[in-house]
């Protein structure tokens, strides 16, 4: 097997963040020489958090240019830990900040990149990659000659990497902080209390467009719709997706769910999380919607139409029935969140 | 803001989502059953990132904006009926494959070198914009590289937002985990924006504007050159489609009391 590099950047508070163990494990179970390439403020904590994984290397470019999430900073840390490992294979988990900087990486290394892989293996000898095309439609196992190889590997395919911490000996690489014209300036994120995406809830819930249309009393009922369906993410800690219809509905300025927005979107140009279960509502199940839920395992669906999408194979159950009226039931059971 | 902007977006076309997709092998790399008879689309993401780009135009006086798209000619002739009446733009095509199992690798050298060949621009004050994936590949991992191929260090993924400020800075929000946005400040072009969906609609469909963009397409899908898209070390072991088709309980006249009480036992299932 050949060697293999493992970049992880540090948390704030110091530690690896879970898709981080996650890629451990993963470039673990291909049994090659592993080095540790590590960024951030610092990195002895991280190195010391994973001291027992049995890499034969830890590397580290650390500073304070390094504490932000940031193209030009990042990139030049990853080139210079690449360059130092000199792996034919360099695995890193798919974060954000990392899906940012690692093509530009590959490409400055004269090497290639795979992003969004669910699955990494040896075929024939050799790694082999497995990733989704044409959003989550089909599935291809690629290999590739070239190298260095960088894959990033999607969060929730592996599970993480635990065991002993310790003392791990990290040798500093040096790597000259580029001139940037970006100022991370900070995170804007909805207050606790409207936090709606919760990626490692158990649950996804989905609300379609559905629940911002008349009703049978020939009234329309958005604020009754905010209240059940917020009652029902506090009540089971769930996390909110949306239907692209019921999301692009805010744009053109129509009454909608007020804490949906297009970061909800489930789905063809939205989101595709993993959870183990998912719970749709008014939302009729169509495959560019579905193409989302690839990664919920146990899917159920409420919808008033016997004959939408999600009859036909897409949920394990339909309730023909009204979402309000479930819902209200569903809350009540529940009861006010713990 | 007063500075003109040119904006160059890169987007290609990607099958309309609501078709069935089906795998086929191929002598170097897999293709879609009936690949070219598929009707297309602007890749969502992409014309996001158009729409943007052609708002900020319009906002600041003397701006430009050029689509750079890779794909086979006759499909690009068809999709650019309709995006042409959307926003003005100038189309510089590349005449090449537009299938997800293409390399980014490839593509981007391909897309930098059309860049780079555009008459009049000026790179120092370049804003490089396309969907942060496609819809096809969905790797994210184009834009990148041609950045890298372009010089530009100045890079956001997963743009929802960018903010001009007087002094010719911009802030622009990314999308980060959790549901949130980071928040950084640049303080000129040029810079690589990788957009996720941005707030604005689809612009409706305007005959006039098409009908300009359209004097400039038509030459402009003439001129389209050739661009192979090499990928030797790339080998596909496999594609398949997902094999699971579950088997739908439908449950009609259940009470409402009863479904709710189905759902909750089922949510405290481990």
């Amino acid at each position: 097997m050949e060697t293999i590099l493992l970049l992880a950047h540090t948390e704030p508070d110091g530690l690896l963040g879970k898709p981080a163990l996650e890629a451990l494990a993963a470039a673990l179970a291909l049994g090659g020489e592993l080095t540790v390439g590590l960024v951030g403020g610092a990195a002895q904590l991280a190195a010391n958090q994973i001291a027992g994984c049995g890499a034969a290397r830890f590397l580290a470019v650390t500073g304070e240019p390094y504490t932000q999430s940031r193209y030009a900073t990042d990139a030049a840390a990853a080139e210079a830990l690449c360059r130092k490992a000199g792996a034919a294979l360099v695995l890193a988990p798919a974060t954000s900040r990392w899906a940012r900087a690692l093509p530009g990486v590959a490409h400055r290394l004269g090497g290639r990149v795979d992003t969004h892989a669910t699955n990494l293996a040896i075929e024939d000898g050799a790694p082999a990659a497995t990733r989704w095309f044409y959003r989550q439609r089909m599935e291809a196992v690629l290999t590739r000659s070239e190298r260095p190889w960088v894959v990033l590997l999607d969060s929730g395919c592996n599970p993480a990497w635990s065991g002993p911490a310790g003392t791990a000996p990290v040798e500093a690489v040096a790597a000259e902080a580029p001139p940037t014209r970006t100022t991370v300036t900070g995170v804007q994120a909805p207050k606790a209390d409207e936090q709606t995406i919760r990626p490692d809830a158990k649950l996804l819930f989905v609300a379609g467009a559905g629940w911002t249309k008349k009703q049978p009393d020939g009234g329309m009922h958005g604020a009754e719709a905010e209240t059940l369906i917020l009652g029902f993410l506090r009540a089971a800690k769930a996390s909110l997706g949306g239907s692209k219809s019921l999301v692009d509905l805010s744009g053109e300025g129509q009454a909608v769910l007020r804490f949906m927005t297009h970061l909800n979107q489930i789905g063809q140009t939205g989101a595709t999380p993993r959870h183990p279960k998912g719970l749709s509502t008014c939302c009729h199940g169509e495959e560019p919607h579905v193409v989302g839920w690839r990664f919920v395992n146990q899917r159920r669906a409420i919808n008033l139409d016997p004959n939408c999408g999600w009859a036909r194979g897409k949920a394990d159950v339909l309730y023909v029935a009204d979402a309000f009226e479930v819902m209200r039931h569903v809350n009540k059971l529940l009861g006010p969140p713990g | 803001m007063s500075t003109p902007l040119q904006i160059v977006v890169c987007g290609s076309i990607v099958p309309d989502p609501l078709q069935t997709l089906e795998p086929v092998a191929g002598a170097a790399a897999p293709s879609l059953k009936n690949e070219m008879m598929l009707p297309a689309i602007l890749d969502p993401w992409a014309a996001h990132a158009l729409y943007e780009a052609a708002h900020l135009a319009q906002k600041t006086p003397g701006s430009k904006v050029w689509l750079v798209s890779l794909g086979p000619k006759a499909k690009l002739q068809q999709v650019m009926m309709t995006v042409a009446q959307k926003v003005p733009f100038e189309l510089v095509a590349l005449d090449g494959s537009a299938s997800g199992f293409s390399d980014s690798f490839a593509t981007a050298a391909a897309l930098a070198g059309a860049i780079a060949a555009i008459p009049g621009l000026d790179p120092s004050k370049l804003l490089l914009f396309g969907g942060w994936e496609s819809a096809s590949r969905g790797a994210g991992s184009t834009l990148q590289m041609v950045g890298e191929r372009l010089g530009i260090a100045e890079q956001f993924q997963g743009v929802d937002q960018i903010a001009f400020r007087e002094d010719g800075s911009f802030e622009v929000l990314e999308r980060i985990e959790g549901g949130r946005h980071q928040v950084s400040v640049c303080t000129a072009p040029p810079a690589v924006l990788g957009w996720a969906t941005g707030h604005l609609p689809e612009p409706r469909n305007n005959p006039q504007v098409g009908m300009a963009n359209m004097r400039a397409i038509l030459p402009a899908l003439q001129r389209a050159k050739a661009a192979p898209l090499a990928a030797a070390g790339l080998r596909f072991h496999s594609v398949s489609l997902p094999k699971q088709q579950r088997q739908t309980r439908v449950v009609k006249n259940m009470p409402a009391e009863e479904i709710a009480r189905e759902i909750v036992a089922w949510i405290g299932e481990e």
